[in-house]
């Protein structure tokens, strides 16, 4: 039976070689190896529960009186968009649990994506020859980052549009062009035009996934015509040779239980665990806004950069040439991703290192990069932190604008620190190992000397 | 060269022979070399994995039911649960067959070779010996290069509909001028005794569109001494009350915290108009200027007056552009 339909379709299509290839196909076993593929089931989980949403979903602005079985909005006035979005949560039936599997998918997703990353640069998997996969890898991060804002920007609640004014306002600050971008995105001056959310619908629902789509295939391509990296546990693992579990049978069963994993944790999430629960917030309106409204959390640093830059335009008499919006929602992450993105071109310049690499270093072997990694989290990270120092203030008390002022100072001086300690670490363990060895080789010296 | 070349001739003989001698071992005769290698039965992992897989079922089929019933309890919670935990037993039961029924292979494959220089110069070649009838190559560059960028430039023409994007007057535009009366939420008129100090009111021009961000404005009234506003703008407030565009000069949000001393009225702190998405603080006994916060540019303010009936009317318009900064925002007064 195996062996007629097997022959059927290799006499059909030739793909016999191919499928014996594939079937046989190493990867190389170490747990850190699945971030990049939770990342790729939770975008099916995704793609699957965002395609369900769709089919209730209404992208328009039109005013309507909200007349649904949720009593505290009865009688408001509201956008289309909102209200649909308010059925799909009250009256569709499980429609909440898709919207917030949907949500927890977004979050987890785009976690598991910056893991993965930090996991790549951490052991130097983008040297050479795999700096394509990680500039594809890099590059779907940030359409991701888009994707995630313009889907909770698609609901029209409250924090939705308190989102797209920031964003607005992110964009009309970029110096010579902003305000242009701005009436080209918006259809004008904010709030914008009606057409302007059937232009962020087409972009979350098909072009930014059709986009992720493309250079996932691409990434998933590259990674296998190179094979995986791997550490040298075993003696018989080298830049030339590849230790690993074959496609099937080893790895298929396991790859398939960790999607399904996946997706049963997302739905344990999105029916057990309340995400966004857009019926608190209300409707938007320019003049509307609530205290504490706080991101997703991939958002978070840059609520934290737009929050810490000190009140400053850069101007030139009574001329505006870059207000301030831009020093945190723009500079900075261009600052973050240019970094990553040039890194590995950097790294080469500084090491001279142009060989072909398929073992993976240990972050202690390369202390000068751990450092600068764990420098440049750091830095992230603490900008990120400053974003909720609203909340701290909330639940600790601790002053907002003292908290300010330290994490202004802290972050130029925390990135040298951690880094320094990163090195030193490093260093440490590397000393660590090599005392063991030289233990190890007396001993066994000492041992032949006695026999 | 020679010696080495039957070196490896030899030792690839021995390698066959050897392996034709452990295979020819273990297989007896009609039957056909395994490529994956045998492994001992585990009844227990067998067990596992079927209890796993019908628990899995169980789980969906309760999905199901819980879906059918009408005004089930919680009944998110109780389709997640099943759904989830579905979804995990039959995770479980595949893991489970990964670690104990199925072989697991640890093997050994070379990387693919680095690079195919036979094929790299073969593609440049072909590239090369294909243009080889052309002369004039420098200007055939010139001209392809021309016509895509004519291309892209009139493929990328219909995209200037998407907004006025040369237009940037309607930045400055507000519906605000003189005489328009300050109305609330609901379009009634707001009286200069509804509005009382320590509070914060919000207020729109009568008849326009709320949502325009030139519409809303943030009205308070401050004790005397908390006033001490620049000579060009000390006509502005009328009878101790002030107007400020509630649309914060930062990123655009909507200005609706009002920080004014609760404690005892020794605490110096003045008043103050803060943003709750990053924290700008304006006073709005100054002017508007930034006390603290990201935002660059100060608040701007309406003048105000109080017609014979005690209705507060706007008297002009605003004294800086409304909304967050762009690029040359402060080149123009707000227009009506």
């Amino acid at each position: 039976m195996i062996r007629a339909v097997v022959r059927y379709l290799d006499q059909r299509s030739g793909a016999a070689p191919l499928v014996r290839k594939t079937l046989r196909y190493l990867f190389p076993d170490h747990w850190s190896f699945l971030l990049g593929e939770v990342a790729l089931y939770s975008f099916i989980v995704l793609v699957a529960t965002g395609t369900y949403l769709a089919l209730f979903y209404q992208d328009s602005t039109a005013m309507v009186t909200y007349h649904g079985p949720y009593g505290p909005l009865q009688g408001q006035e509201m956008s289309e968009a909102y209200r649909s979005v308010l059925n799909i949560s009250t009256t569709v039936k499980a429609g909440l649990l898709i919207r917030q599997t949907h949500h927890w998918a977004a979050d987890v997703f785009i976690a598991t994506v910056t893991l993965h990353a930090l996991r790549i640069f951490f052991t130097g998997a983008y040297r050479k020859p795999r700096e394509l996969t990680y500039w594809l890898g890099l590059s779907m991060l940030v359409v991701a980052l888009l994707e995630g804002y313009l889907g909770y920007s698609l609901v029209d609640d409250l924090l939705s549009g308190m989102g797209l004014a920031i964003g607005n306002g992110v964009a009309l600050s970029i110096p010579f062009i902003g305000a242009n971008l701005g009436e080209l995105i918006w259809g004008g001056p904010f709030p914008g035009t009606h057409d302007f959310f059937a232009r962020m619908y087409i972009f979350h629902v098909f072009l930014i996934p059709l986009l992720i789509a493309v250079m996932l295939g691409a990434h998933l391509a590259l990674v296998a015509l190179r094979h995986h990296t791997q550490f040298r546990s075993e003696r018989r693992q080298t830049e030339r040779k590849l230790v690993g579990v074959p496609t099937y049978p080893g790895q298929t069963p396991r790859s398939l239980g960790l999607m399904l994993a996946v997706a049963g944790v997302l739905f344990l999430l999105g029916g057990l665990v309340q995400i966004n629960p857009i019926w608190l917030w209300g409707p938007y309106h320019t003049y509307a806004a609530t205290n504490g409204a706080q991101p997703d959390w991939y958002l978070g640093w840059l609520i934290g950069g737009l929050r810490l830059v000190p009140s400053f335009d850069l101007t030139i008499g009574h001329y505006t040439v870059i207000p301030n919006p831009f020093w945190g929602g723009a500079l900075f992450p261009m600052l973050v991703f240019g970094f990553l993105f040039a890194w590995p071109l950097l790294e080469r310049r500084w090491t001279g290192d142009t060989r072909y690499h398929n073992l993976l270093d240990r972050p202690r072997d390369a202390p000068g990069r751990t450092a600068i990694g764990v420098g440049f989290v750091t830095w992230v990270f603490l900008v990120f932190v400053a974003g909720s120092a609203d909340r701290v203030y909330v639940f600790f008390g601790l002053n907002y604008s003292s908290q300010l002022w330290f994490y202004r100072g802290a972050v130029f001086v925390a990135p040298f620190v951690t880094g320094l300690i990163a090195h030193r670490v490093c260093v440490e363990l590397q000393r660590g190992e090599q005392v063991e060895r030289r233990r190890r080789r007396a001993e066994e010296e000492a041992r032949a000397a006695h026999a | 060269m020679r010696a080495r070349a039957k070196d490896l001739l030899v030792s690839a003989a021995l390698l066959a022979v050897g392996r034709r001698r452990r295979r020819a071992r273990r297989l007896r005769p009609g039957e056909v070399e395994r490529i994956v290698p045998e492994g001992p039965p585990s009844e227990g992992g067998e067990l596992l994995a079927l209890a796993l897989l019908a628990l899995g079922t169980i789980l969906a089929v309760g999905f199901v039911v819980v879906y059918a019933l009408d005004r089930a309890p919680a009944q998110t919670q109780l389709m997640g649960a099943t759904l989830g935990s579905s979804l995990l037993c039959i995770a479980a039961a595949l893991i489970v067959m990964a670690k104990r029924l199925v072989v697991t292979e640890e093997i050994e494959d070379d990387y693919p070779v680095i690079e195919h220089p036979e094929e790299q110069e073969t593609i440049a070649q072909v590239v090369e010996d294909s243009g080889s009838r052309i002369t004039r190559r420098r200007l055939f560059k010139l001209a392809f290069l021309g016509a895509g960028g004519a291309l892209t430039a009139a493929l990328v023409t219909p995209a200037a509909s998407l907004g006025p994007f040369l237009r940037i007057k309607y930045f400055y535009g507000t519906p605000w001028r003189r005489g328009r009366r300050l109305v609330d939420e609901s379009g009634k008129p707001w009286r200069a005794s509804d509005i009382e100090e320590r509070d914060f009111y919000t207020a729109f021009p009568e008849g326009a569109d709320k949502e325009e961000e030139g519409s809303a404005v943030v009205l308070v009234r401050l004790a005397q001494g908390q006033l001490s506003l620049p000579s060009e703008l000390a006509q502005y407030p009328a009878n101790g009350i002030v107007a400020y565009s509630k649309i914060c000069t930062h990123a655009g949000c909507a200005i609706n915290l009002y920080r004014t001393p609760l404690f005892p009225p020794n605490d110096p702190s003045p008043p103050e108009l803060v943003c709750p998405c990053h924290y700008s603080t304006f006073d709005p006994g100054r002017g508007g200027t930034v006390t603290f916060g990201p935002a660059g540019r100060k608040l701007p303010m309406l003048p105000l007056q109080i017609d014979s009936r005690g209705f507060l009317r706007a008297a002009g318009n605003f004294d800086e552009p409304v909304g967050p900064s762009w690029w040359g925002v402060r080149l123009h007064g707000p227009t009506p």
